[in-house]
């Protein structure tokens, strides 16, 4: 049965990177439309950013949409809500003008009219996912506490078996050595923060994924609770080490106050970028190695394009392998620089390894 | 540029669903799968625990059942060298008694024998002194001229005494 599992598992896995041939062919669409229509050269930053942003409707492949909700708030219209797939036909609809992504009020004219601030609270491709991979982890976690309840008192089976390492790995590995006997408090948001980076990291591998990781939102969002988190668990010494630290001689004090309170904020703002900015890269590296095939086919016509695909999807599929790493990693990395805030914040003997440290060595 | 600007729809939707899925896996998936782990670690402590403690008893039942085999097999032992001891004993006891039954039988006939022999010295010498009176008496009775008849007429006496 165990068995039975790490086989489809692999094989999914396969089947995933044998897929990336089919986002080849794609793109090969992609650029033989835009050929067509306007015999516009190929513009790799574009198709890059088109892919790794935000949109309304998620498309899957060229040609292949699906719409999904828009969802408007003005001041003085009030809510608005309507299928995107409107303004795949024309630039305006229901008084609502699309523009670089962004939908603004549609003026007197038929232009954007910038001056009324439009609340975009539409189901995008993003929200989309994001609620996909909620689902998938109510699912997959529901199954697996089903598994505890069904299997109780007998060897773990299945998903569960599957899983249950990953939440050992971030009980014993990440949130008991970085937080310490409190650490149970603390244990459901790693255990939630760490499944739902990693699946999303996941998802937006997919081809036809959004880079829902890749967000800015999105790792603000989660460096914002992180931070709340651990500012409003910090303890007395926590707060003392950052306004009074002790060994520092008063005359540092204004700066030393300051560097502290810049690195509170510049905790989250790491967590922030670095989730961010890791994952987009992978993207761009992925797309622009895409785009590289159709440069090609630019300069040199089709048989350049189709000569230089095989060596493409080689690197591609060595990038894709190196992105599935980083999904686990980045999701590890945010998951423990999370606890080890939350650690030090709440950490008891705060003084032991800060200020008088220099007389430790020698006392020892 | 576009790129590092949080959209506002994206991040309120970021905010609901991720503080419901916080929620709801942390009552329904995480609390009881934690809970659940903690068990089955404790369970197979307390196994291991139980494992321990039953092979240290084993350990000790056997080293007392060795001590009381060890103990036996002197008992058992003590008990044999004493019958072998009483046997040897007995043995001895009966052989000295033995000899000295003997002892006292043979110094018995012995002294009998002594009694009888000085009974039968003292038989034999009453007949040899019958007998050397008879026949003193009979030479004294026939007076013999020759000294030659004398020694025939002794000699005769004497076959006939052996005759006895």
């Amino acid at each position: 049965m165990m068995r039975f599992r790490i086989h489809t598992f692999f094989l999914s896995i396969v089947l995933f990177l044998s897929t990336l041939v089919s986002v080849n062919a794609q793109h090969e669409e992609h650029a033989d439309h835009n050929a067509a229509e306007g015999k516009k050269k190929f513009n790799v930053g574009d198709m890059i950013m088109h892919h790794i942003k935000d949109d309304h409707g998620w498309e899957f492949a060229h040609g292949l949409t699906l719409p999904l909700p828009v969802i408007l708030y003005t001041q003085d219209g009030g809510l608005d809500v309507f299928s995107s797939s409107h303004f795949a036909h024309e630039a305006t609809y229901n008084g609502y003008v699309k523009e670089h992504n962004k939908i603004y009020r549609a003026g007197a004219n038929g232009e954007a009219d910038k001056s009324i601030k439009v609340y975009d609270f539409s189901i995008t491709k993003n929200v989309a996912s994001l609620l996909l991979s909620a689902v998938l982890l109510l699912v997959v976690f529901f199954s697996v506490r089903n598994g505890y309840e069904k299997n109780k008192g007998k060897a773990p089976k299945g998903l569960q078996s599957f899983l249950e390492p990953v939440i050992l790995f971030v009980r014993d590995e990440i949130a008991k050595p970085n937080i310490g006997p409190k650490y149970g408090r603390y244990l459901p948001f790693l255990l939630t923060l760490f499944f739902f980076i990693l699946f999303n990291n996941l998802l937006g591998l997919l081809p036809g994924g959004a880079n829902l990781t890749g967000n800015i939102a999105i790792t603000m969002t989660l460096a914002v609770i992180t931070f709340l988190i651990v500012n409003l668990s910090g303890n007395k010494h926590y707060w003392a080490h950052l306004f009074k630290p002790t060994g520092v001689p008063v005359a540092l004090l204004p700066i030393m106050i300051p560097v502290e309170i810049v690195g509170v904020f510049m905790k989250p703002f790491s967590l922030m970028v670095r989730l961010f900015a890791n994952i987009t890269a992978g993207h761009i590296i992925i797309l622009s190695l895409l785009g590289l095939i159709f440069i090609a086919k630019d300069l040199g016509g089709s048989g350049m394009g189709w000569g230089v695909s095989p060596l493409i999807i080689v690197f591609s599929l060595f990038m894709n392998l190196i992105e599935l790493l980083v999904a686990f990693l980045q999701a590890f990395i945010f998951t423990l620089l999370s606890s080890m805030y939350i650690g030090s914040a709440i950490e008891d003997h705060h003084e032991a390894d800060h200020g008088v440290g220099y007389e430790g060595p020698q006392a020892h | 540029m576009d790129l590092l600007i949080p959209d506002i729809g994206l991040l309120f939707w970021m905010v609901v669903v991720f503080g419901l899925l916080y929620f709801i896996l942390s009552k329904f998936a995480w609390t009881p799968i934690t809970e659940s782990l903690k068990e089955r670690e404790d369970d197979i402590q307390k196994a291991l625990d139980m494992a321990e403690k039953t092979r240290i008893e084993m350990a000790k039942l056997q080293a007392d059942n060795q001590k009381l085999l060890a103990e036996a097999r002197a008992e058992r032992d003590a008990i044999l060298r004493g019958a072998k001891e009483t046997a040897d004993r007995v043995i001895a006891e009966s052989r000295d008694r033995a000899t000295e039954e003997g002892n006292r039988i043979i110094l018995k006939a012995r002294e009998e024998l002594q009694t009888e022999r000085q009974a039968m010295v003292a038989e034999v010498k009453r007949e040899v002194i019958e007998l050397s009176l008879d026949i003193a008496e009979k030479v004294l009775k026939r007076e013999l001229s020759d000294k030659k008849s004398q020694e025939e007429l002794v000699k005769s006496l004497v076959a006939e005494a052996r005759l006895n």
